[in-house]
């Protein structure tokens, strides 16, 4: 079994996506997602009442699964899989090194901004090592020092630890299975991402050259598993919301130690306390007790 | 009863009540100790099938053998059922119960090919509720390492698994939204759910 990767590079397709369509107008209404999700902030979170994935807009979201499978099959898929056929594997792999590099300054940012003083220091660290050992972050020394994994830390993972409710569940066109949080989290990580402030016109480019071809990558990679989920599964569209959001939350509880050593806690904001309700019961409720 | 007596007393209760518990436990608490050496061992069978490069239709029945003899496979198949496992007879959750083992071997087993040249390590173990979580790394080639937990229990009378999440993504929760959709295209239908789950995967 494989990993789903719905993480980064899906984030950096965003990005890339975000910057040549009309970004102004997608901003827009992703800030009144925003003031919709954040004005709701006093109240019970709905998601947290249902048994089933919080999902109102299922009929709209339906529709752009359609879109989106359709795209894949076409365009997505047969150019991942060439990109993969005709790039040598090392290659690949450096490019997406390359990449993951450029998404750290994003994750301290977003570590300070959760508190996460360790987190924020061990990706500082990462990010020097890489920069400087690893040739501008083509390569990895820092794993290979066993330091720290990344904390992958993301403006949607910081609303989070503030206290914004998880809102309804949404598909992205082109982007994908998300969130009302999640969206304006990605929304926000491209705004605020900065590296677009440092560098200059063409350099600044070469980050979103290597996240389309990192995330075209991980489509050739990761064909098999996503084909299952995408072309194979009984209701496509289910099967890949549960998958986003089984992994979402297991990403959320990943940068705080507390929360992830105490998942019972409910009063911190915890994801698993989160997904109790979401997904009928704890995520890992107990299947002798049905 | 003088102090010698007492204290023999004492010691010669204390001794009955702890003999038992003492020989008991092994044989009927799950510790953190049996369900590593559990998940130990089915990840050095798991190892063992990766990098023997058999074809995948041994690899396939390689899988489903481990997972017959490491995982709680009827509870892993009546919670994929949810609330209709209570309508079901006890023949049709039999039925069931076979649909879904080789169900899940052809669906997982065939994927045996992409942990070709990688490796899973059992890292720690701890205690949740009334299971434990056996936490691994599993890395393969040129990819990060990801997290593998296996969820073991002793409540079928044997120390079993009965869930394995990959990055959060639990392989129970996920198979029992695809089996609520089978079920929902067939209109609950259970006996046609069977059939089609012999045809899936």
């Amino acid at each position: 079994m494989q990993r789903i990767q719905y993480d980064d590079s899906g984030l950096e397709l965003v990005k890339s996506l975000t910057r040549s369509l009309a970004p102004r107008r997608l901003v827009a209404s992703l800030a009144l997602i925003g003031v919709v999700a954040l004005s709701a902030c006093g109240q019970p979170d709905p998601a947290l009442t249902r048994d089933a994935p919080y999902d109102p807009w299922e009929a709209e979201n339906r529709r752009v699964h359609a879109f989106n499978k359709s795209l894949d099959r076409n365009i997505v898929r047969p150019t991942g899989k060439g990109y993969t056929a005709a790039v040598p594997d090392d290659v690949e792999t450096v490019v997406s090194r390359f990449a993951e590099n450029l998404t750290l300054p994003r994750s301290i940012l977003n570590n300070i901004l959760q508190g996460n003083g360790l987190g924020a220091t061990t990706d500082t660290y990462r990010l020097l090592v890489n920069t400087t050992l690893g040739l501008g972050g083509f390569f990895d020394p820092a794993t290979e020092l066993n330091m720290p994994e990344r904390t992958n830390a993301d403006f949607g993972q910081t609303l989070h630890t503030w206290g914004v409710h998880q809102g309804p569940y949404i598909e992205l066109p082109l982007l994908g299975p998300s969130t009302t949080r999640e969206t304006v989290g990605m929304t926000v990580d491209l705004l605020m991402n900065p590296l677009n402030y440092v560098l200059p016109a063409p350099e600044s480019y070469y980050g979103t050259a290597a996240s389309v071809s990192s995330s075209l990558s991980a489509r050739g990679q990761y064909s098999d598993t996503i084909d299952s989920v995408l072309h194979e599964s009984a209701d496509s569209y289910r099967a890949s919301q549960s998958l986003y959001l089984q992994n979402r939350r297991y990403k959320l509880g990943k940068g705080q130690s507390d929360t992830y050593l105490d998942p019972y806690d409910a009063v911190s904001g915890d994801p698993y306390a989160e997904t109790s309700a979401a997904a009928s019961g704890d995520p890992y409720e107990d299947p002798y007790n049905e | 009863m003088n102090d010698y007596t007492r204290r023999r007393f004492i010691g010669t209760t204390a001794a009955a009540v702890a003999a038992p518990l003492l020989t008991a436990s092994p044989a009927l608490a799950l510790t953190d100790a049996s369900a590593r050496s559990l998940v130990d061992k089915v990840v050095a069978e798991i190892n063992r099938v990766i990098a023997s490069g058999k074809p995948l239709g041994s690899m396939i029945s390689d899988f489903e053998r481990i997972f017959r003899t490491y995982a709680d496979v009827n509870i892993i198949a009546r919670s994929t059922l949810g609330a209709d496992a209570r309508r079901a007879s006890p023949a049709q959750m039999r039925a069931y119960t076979d649909a879904f083992r080789s169900y899940v071997a052809r669906k997982y087993g065939k994927r045996f090919k992409e942990f070709q040249g990688g490796e899973i390590t059992v890292r720690d173990v701890r205690r949740v509720k009334s299971w434990h979580e056996v936490n691994s790394t599993v890395k393969l080639r040129g990819q990060s390492p990801f997290q593998v937990k296996f969820l073991v229990s002793d409540k079928s009378g044997r120390d079993l698994f009965f869930d394995m999440v990959i990055e959060g993504i639990s392989l129970r929760l996920s198979e029992r939204t695809e089996i609520g959709s089978m079920l929902d295209r067939r209109q609950g239908n259970i006996d046609a759910l069977i059939a089609d789950l012999r045809k899936a995967g």
